[in-house]
């Protein structure tokens, strides 16, 4: 057990690009921290950098009250599981779990005890005198996480240990390790790219970018307060809309028409021209269906496709974007590894609304959810600041309890380049 | 019905092509040697001309004989040990390291297994006299050696490259030292390319022929190929020629020995099941 904390970390390869760019987190003792980004935003690099296999350009990296910069990985007494398992196809399935024991020599019944514990937990019992090439690849992500949780290390850490599975095991895994690490109150840092594990496992989250740590919060405060364009799109699915808007008094003017803004976000606003407004898809309702669907926050559409889906339906309506606000969102969605496609909009609806495809509907907007960011840099101009960390935790029943709360969250922002 | 004929006569044809000789000289060396000087139809030992055991017997009896044998298992041995030793060593860093310099290595370790080994042999015969390994073991052992470690170290290289590096870091994470993970988790993956190239490189010292007759002038390091070209009977001007031959049988023991021990290491996909996919 220990806190990890990263202090200005960078990574610098030979051509001299920053893979991980002055990077700070701390990571309090049991707590569960997730590293988020799309691919080649250096969260891999960042957990193996914290494990040792691979050298740190600047910053310090300390681990209890050690700085481990320069040690070898099996001095930091770390657990790891790969990505693609890395077991030993020559060992057995208990000769596997018991390779660390083996390697601090322990005594012969110690690591016997240990072992049966360990596959009593992942259920390996029946597979133990196996090799890992007869095994499914479920089981083998479980001897994978046998062989960490055998030894007593200080934390774990995960690199994507789900992205091989198929949906159902991944979704089974993902409570498995969530209730694993709940019961052993281990600190973790885990490496992912898939939104779904970022929100339902971690305590806080870490979203990089190109190296560059956006945002450190808890899910709760990513998804409704996010620091930037970058993460608003990143977090949520489908993703935040992205619209051109100005805002004007307490209106605010969309492509699609006007909509009245509350007072204080206008405030916020006010005098800055050309603004990208961020609504989630599900702050959009059919105003024939929404309770509170007063006149001053509906407008009409002219619907292109509906996605009927039981409980909800997604309608898409395209818009025009103009040039300055496009080439913002043109890069925003290279960031976010997807293709540009056309600027439209995606609406959930209620699964009663009875839209259909061409139809020129009319829409309501909770207003008070939209975010409005700059569209130079990025930058969410209406967060609602300063975020008391308790206050966010307390509804997410996530660190607070565990103890880290006695420090304050460290949020770093830092604007893209 | 007519392929299945067709492969169980082409596999029939191989087999006697390549299977002739060796049966061809196991009964010579059952054979007297009256019966070979004499002239002698027929292809199996018959009444008269069944030497049994005689030839072995004799051919074990004679001192140099047994001394050749000596030489050659030991000096192959040795070869084959070091060789594999230094090509592992080699191999896993040309693998693993990026360092200046390895495409260099690589090259050159091919050019060398290229070189003709008959041009190599006036220039050593020069030096191992100046330095003193003339009709040494070492004088032997260091020319295999530089012929067989550039295949061992290419060997071994592709098995090193197949294995994931995971497996390393993960070891090393587990708390391995860079050698332990070598020694526990590398090595026992590569065994399968390490008794190839341990193959590979015992034949080649085993049958040299060339460096065995120009590198020594007695039975002090003299391997077998040479010997038996020095085997000579009582009569100068007539070959034992059964005797020869039961040299000769005795003489492939060692490499079907060998083979059978070694063959067993090399099972194909021992890593399958280390990473997905």
């Amino acid at each position: 057990m220990a806190k990890i904390q990263m202090k200005n970390i960078v990574k610098k390869y030979g051509d001299g690009f920053p893979a991980v760019n002055d990077v700070s987190i701390d990571v309090a003792d049991g707590e569960f921290v997730i590293l988020v980004g799309p691919s080649g935003c250096g969260k891999s690099t960042l957990l193996r950098m914290i494990v040792g296999l691979e050298d740190i350009s600047s910053g310090d990296m300390v681990i209890g009250d050690r700085r481990v910069n320069d040690l070898a990985p099996k001095e930091r007494n770390l657990a790891m599981v790969f990505q693609n398992y890395a077991l030993y196809p020559h060992l057995t399935v208990y000769e596997n779990i018991a390779f660390p024991l083996r390697l601090a020599k322990a005594p012969a019944n110690e690591i016997d005890e240990k072992v049966r514990a360990a596959s009593k937990t992942l259920e390996l019992d029946e597979h133990l005198d196996r090799k890992p090439g007869n095994l499914s690849g479920g089981q083998r992500q479980r001897v994978a996480m046998g062989r960490a949780i055998v030894r007593e290390a200080d934390a774990f850490l995960f690199d994507e240990p789900l992205s091989n599975l198929d949906a159902k095991l991944r979704g089974q895994m993902r409570t498995e390790i969530s209730r694993l690490q709940k019961r052993l109150g281990i600190t973790t840092v885990y490496v992912t790219h898939d939104q779904t594990e970022a929100m339902t496992l971690g305590d806080r989250v870490a979203v990089l970018k190109r190296g560059i740590l956006q945002q450190l919060a808890t899910p709760r405060e990513l998804y409704t307060q996010p620091n930037n364009l970058f993460v608003a799109g990143f977090i949520g699915s489908p993703p935040m809309n992205f619209l051109p808007a100005t805002v004007e008094g307490n209106t605010i003017s969309l492509p699609f028409g006007k909509v009245n803004l509350p007072a204080d976000k206008a405030a916020k606003a006010q005098g800055k021209g050309l603004l990208i407004a961020g609504i989630r898809p599900e702050h959009f309702e059919d105003a024939s269906v929404a309770a509170n669907a007063d006149e001053g926050s509906t407008f009409s559409a002219k619907v292109d496709v509906v996605e009927w889906l039981g409980n909800e339906a997604y309608a898409y309506i395209p818009f025009e974007a103009p040039p300055e606000v496009q080439e913002q969102l043109t890069q925003l969605e290279k960031d976010l590894d997807g293709e540009s496609m056309r600027t439209q909009l995606v609406v959930s609806l209620d699964g009663a609304s009875m839209v259909a495809a061409g139809d020129d509907a009319r829409i309501w907007v909770d207003a008070s959810k939209i975010h409005l960011f700059d569209p130079a840099t990025g930058e969410n101009l209406t967060l609602d600041r300063p975020v008391q960390p308790n206050e966010q935790a307390d509804d997410t029943a996530g660190p607070a309890e565990r103890g880290p709360g006695d420090e304050p969250e460290t949020t770093r922002v830092r604007e893209g380049n | 019905m007519l392929r299945r004929l067709g492969t169980a006569v082409g596999c029939l044809l191989i087999l006697v092509w390549c299977l002739l000789p060796v049966a061809w000289i196991i009964s010579l060396s059952f054979k007297t040697q009256e019966s070979i000087t004499v002239g002698n139809p027929g292809f199996l030992p018959s009444e008269g001309t069944n030497a049994g055991w005689q030839n072995y017997i004799d051919v074990w009896d004679n001192e140099q004989f047994r001394r050749a044998i000596l030489n050659s298992v030991g000096i192959a041995l040795i070869a084959t040990v070091a060789s594999v030793i230094l090509g592992t060593l080699a191999a896993y860093a040309i693998a693993r390291l990026e360092f200046r310099g390895k495409k260099f290595v690589l090259t050159t370790a091919l050019a060398i297994a290229m070189f003709p080994v008959v041009s190599l042999v006036g220039p050593l015969f020069d030096m191992w006299r100046t330095l003193g390994l003339y009709d040494t073991w070492p004088g032997l052992i260091i020319p295999y050696m530089s012929f067989t470690l550039p295949l061992a170290i290419w060997t071994l290289t592709a098995f090193f490259r197949e294995i994931p590096w995971e497996l390393e870091q993960a070891a090393q994470v587990d708390g391995a030292t860079s050698w332990q993970a070598f020694r526990k988790i590398i090595v026992p993956l590569a065994a399968p390319g390490v008794f190839t190239a341990a193959i590979l490189t015992f034949f080649f010292a085993w049958n040299d022929f060339v460096f065995g007759i120009s590198l020594t002038s007695t039975e002090n390091a003299r391997p077998i190929p040479a010997a038996l070209s020095f085997f000579v009977g009582a009569d100068p001007f007539n070959r034992p020629a059964s005797l020869l031959a039961a040299g000769a049988v005795i003489a492939t023991i060692p490499i079907i020995v060998i083979v059978l021990v070694f063959q067993r290491k090399i099972v194909a996909g021992l890593t399958s099941g280390a990473v997905k996919g």
